[in-house]
């Protein structure tokens, strides 16, 4: 009987590995989780007619893409954070790629001026703040350094400094403000925390509603998860419990993007893909599945999303970001923020 | 000549990653090691060694304790118990570690339930001390990683030594001057092997512990690698680790101690009926390690997976991630105790013929150990870089890539797992005396014939626990996994760790508790199988 199963599974495994040889298609390695792009995915598939194989990665995108080399059967190479996107394009993983629709879609930030990487969705990196134990009036002027400031001593909650999402943060503030301030700033910022910085966006959240601590630093997708019930039930209370504020003087932001990778074997499905995924639908949906903030300026905000009040971006630019995250993650380390 | 080759072969695919890494460590400048030196490394292994000393403790006391009373004595639930004592294997450590922060939490049900009970709204009011922390960790991880010692020790307690054991009791011996002169000994080279797994699991964890908030040595390969971008800064630090390995490799052949473990049993111990106040005492010993490593988490996770269920539904695709995830790590189970015998045969036979040194066999056994050594994930990008290297050499002749094939995934299992089987056996072998090797070798019997007719019989007990735990390692298995798999395919780990990822882990309970699920089938079989007349050594 077990014998039979297992045979059985062996034959189900074998023919899952066979489906990705039909005619149009294209293969998709990427860091975004599944449920995320699927319905996008689904749709490109439903307009063109083209297959979407993916294999969802982690850690090591780039590593397995090198190591396949010419073999990769790689097109489309999807990831999270800039910094991963530059190493794609640092590690020449990338192809420059030019597409009318591409560039008229996407403001010059967002893009590389080679058409090397595309940023295809953004996300702000916010404050929340407990709507019960901070006056709306102080919450709406907050700003990153008041963080640090002692008024916050043991409310702060934070994940890890060494995330990706908050190096990117603190290189952010680097540019800004140099290197003697950003150690000062995150040696006063570690003096306020409620807890250890560990855990997820989320647990900011939660630990805000169960009283842990009154301010903290997340994404603003995970409040617009949240509130939208995406996480359960329970998580819309801790949703309720915080109000999302973008800081006015300037508000961190990181991307989402692609590259059509260097050895693609279908390369005119990939860039078919990456403009579909610029398209008003696709950005729409973008900003609808996962609460983030479409690259395209003339697409809808998420009426959670632009609950959250307008958003004024940090000038700084994305790459010279990426270009600061060792130097910043090497200060994290040294003011022994994650101890 | 030819077990040599076998083992030989058996060590090679694992040696691959190890190499690449030590490629790519070589190729880095070393700039980095000021840095190192200066702010990460001496806290982080601080804090490795603290957690290593905190869970080997937790494990050997609480994995050998259960092991000696459930084998020694008669007690209230013993059956159950010693069977329930092996479920919490069945639950990956970082999901542990989700499920407890949950429970403990302060807006988790323990503490609320607390409040409303005293009446306290402060949410701050009842000080439990902090799941986000060493001390957290370490329980977490020794609740859940405590059976591969049990396991280790019952089989010895069992199958050693009765009759030493009766002579003892017959001399007077108490419980507890028979458990440290006679039991304990004799399960040393058990004890220390299922503790050397625990261990360097512990090591090989990066979930739990950056979930916890604990910066191990193994954390900071990840953010070197990852945040820094800096894959031979990772290296380094991983053959760093390595050296901790070898450490912990060294301890367990310190906690072998040379001596005489080969003692025959032509018996099982009859177990002695304990008055209530002392049964009822063993009783509470073995149900609270069961209770903190398995019901409250994986009770937890049905929980939260059925509130899931009652919002969302069943997820589509979860008989077709339940039939990868058994089919690879079933498949996987089978190769490593294929390739582990050679191995542990190996270097019964060097060990032997070199006067107790270390021959070419304990070396290459010692060599095989080192897949399960690495990071996960670093091992992964070893994996990684040596089957592109192998199928840049291939591709001349070969038809079908290694790379993002299924056979990657599951030599990857076979690479980090093989250290399970083949210590498992190698333990196993020095309880089986060397005159029964001997009088079949003057009989004329080759080592073929040996090993299959006369070993693996007596093996028997030793390789089906060993498969037991090589299974649920490779079922459990995520950054390989993740990372190596063919496009369009996943199995319960990547499943639920694709939903995790997006938030709290709640979104891959469903996942989780199918793993947790899955992994219980192999266990009841073990546990079933145990509770049979055992296999005696004559």
């Amino acid at each position: 009987m077990f014998k039979r199963f297992r045979v059985t599974l062996g034959a189900l495994s074998l023919a899952m590995a066979a489906t990705a040889a039909q005619a149009a298609e294209v293969n998709l390695y990427t860091t975004r989780e599944p449920a995320l792009i699927r319905p996008l995915l689904e749709r490109f598939t439903q307009q063109t007619g083209t297959t979407v194989n993916t294999v969802f990665v982690q850690g090591g995108l780039a590593e397995r893409m090198a190591a396949e080399g010419t073999r990769s059967a790689a097109d489309v190479a999807m990831v999270v954070d800039i910094g991963n996107l530059m190493e794609l394009v640092d590690k020449n993983l990338s192809q420059p790629v030019q597409s009318a629709v591409l560039e008229g879609a996407i403001p010059a930030n967002l893009r590389g001026p080679d058409g090397r990487w595309f940023a295809l969705s953004t996300r702000a990196r916010a404050i929340y703040v407990s709507r019960d134990r901070v006056p709306e009036a102080d919450a709406a002027k907050l700003t990153y350094e008041d963080l640090a400031d002692p008024r916050f001593k043991g409310r702060v909650c934070i994940r890890s400094g060494q995330h990706p999402y908050n190096t990117a943060l603190f290189a952010g503030l680097l540019v800004q403000h140099g290197e003697a301030w950003l150690r000062d700033y995150l040696t006063r910022l570690k003096a306020n925390l409620a807890r250890r910085a560990a855990g997820g966006d989320r647990e900011v959240a939660r630990d805000i509603m169960a009283g842990l601590c009154d301010v903290g630093v997340a994404n603003t997708y995970y409040a617009g998860l949240m509130l939208a019930g995406r996480g359960g039930e329970e998580q819309v209370r801790w949703g309720q419990a915080i109000r999302v504020v973008l800081p006015s003087g300037g508000t961190a932001i990181n991307v989402s993007g692609a590259v059509v990778a260097r050895h693609a074997p279908n390369r005119a499905e990939a860039v078919k893909l990456l403009e579909f995924l610029v398209s008003p639908e696709a950005q729409a949906l973008y900003a609808e599945a996962n609460f983030e903030y479409p690259v395209r300026p003339d697409a809808p905000l998420n009426t959670i999303v632009a609950g959250f009040g307008t958003l004024r971006v940090a000038g700084t630019s994305l790459p010279e970001i990426a270009a600061q995250r060792a130097l910043a993650s090497r200060i994290v380390d040294e003011v022994g923020f994650d101890r | 000549m030819r077990v040599r080759l076998a083992a030989c072969l058996a060590v090679a695919p694992v040696v691959l990653p190890v190499l690449a890494l030590a490629g790519a460590a070589a190729a880095g400048s070393g700039d980095l090691w000021p840095h190192l030196l200066r702010f990460v490394l001496p806290q982080a292994l601080v804090e490795t060694v603290l957690l290593l000393a905190g869970v080997g403790a937790l494990v050997v006391l609480v994995g050998t304790g259960t092991a000696w009373l459930v084998t020694c004595y008669r007690f209230p639930g013993r059956r159950v118990l010693s069977g329930a004592l092996v479920l919490p294997l069945a639950l990956p450590g970082y999901v542990a570690a989700y499920a407890w922060l949950d429970v403990m939490h302060p807006a988790g049900p323990v503490q609320t339930a607390l409040r409303r009970t005293l009446g306290l709204t402060d949410p701050r009011a009842i000080p439990l001390p902090e799941i986000r922390s060493l001390g957290g960790c370490i329980l977490v991880m020794g609740m859940v990683l405590f059976p591969y010692v049990y396991l280790a020790a019952r089989a010895a307690f069992r199958t050693q030594g009765v009759e030493v054991l009766r002579a003892g009791r017959a001399a007077g011996a108490g419980g507890w001057l028979l458990f440290r002169r006679i039991g304990l000994p004799m399960a040393r080279p058990a004890v220390a092997a299922g503790a050397a797994l625990a261990l360097m699991e512990t090591l090989n964890d990066v979930g739990a512990a950056e979930f916890l908030g604990v910066r191990t040595l193994t954390v900071s390969v990840y953010v070197t690698w990852i945040t820094r971008s800096s894959l031979e800064g990772a290296a380094q630090i991983a053959l760093v680790l390595l050296a901790l390995v070898a450490a912990v490799v060294a301890l367990e052949r310190w906690g072998r101690a040379p001596g005489a473990h080969a003692v025959d049993s032509s018996a099982t111990l009859q177990p002695r009926a304990l008055p209530w106040p002392a049964g009822l005492a063993a009783m509470l010993a073995c149900a609270l390690p069961v209770l903190l490593g398995f019901v409250v988490p994986a009770g937890y996770l049905l929980w939260a997976a059925a509130r899931r269920i009652g919002e969302f539904g069943l997820p589509p695709d979860l008989w077709r991630w339940i039939g990868n995830s058994a089919f690879l790590a079933g498949l996987a189970t089978a190769l490593a105790l294929l390739l582990a015998l050679p191995l542990a045969y190996g270097a019964r036979r060097d060990t032997w013929t070199r006067m107790g040194r270390p021959g070419l066999g304990a070396l290459l056994l010692k060599l095989g150990m080192l897949g399960y050594a690495l990071p996960g994930g670093v091992a992964a990008v070893g994996l990684i870089i040596a089957f592109g290297k192998l199928d840049d050499l291939a591709a001349s002749w070969a038809p079908v890539a290694l790379s993002g094939s299924l056979g990657a995934v599951v030599l990857a299992y076979v690479i980090r797992f093989l250290a399970i089987p083949a210590s498992g056996l190698d333990a196993a072998y020095s309880r089986i005396r060397r005159e029964v090797d001997w009088s079949a070798q003057s009989m004329g019997a080759g080592s073929t014939r040996l090993v299959w007719r006369i070993h693996l019989p007596l093996l028997l007990p030793a390789l089906s626990s060993a498969a037991l735990l090589t299974f649920l390692d490779a079922m459990k298995e995520l950054p390989a996994t993740l990372l190596l798999r063919p496009l369009n395919t996943e199995t319960l780990a990547t499943a639920l760790y694709a939903e995790a990822a997006r938030g709290t882990y709640e979104e891959g309970a469903v996942a989780a508790l199918s793993l947790v699920a899955v992994g219980l089938a192999p266990i009841l079989v073990l546990a079933c199988r145990a509770t049979k007349p055992h296999l005696s050594l004559r």
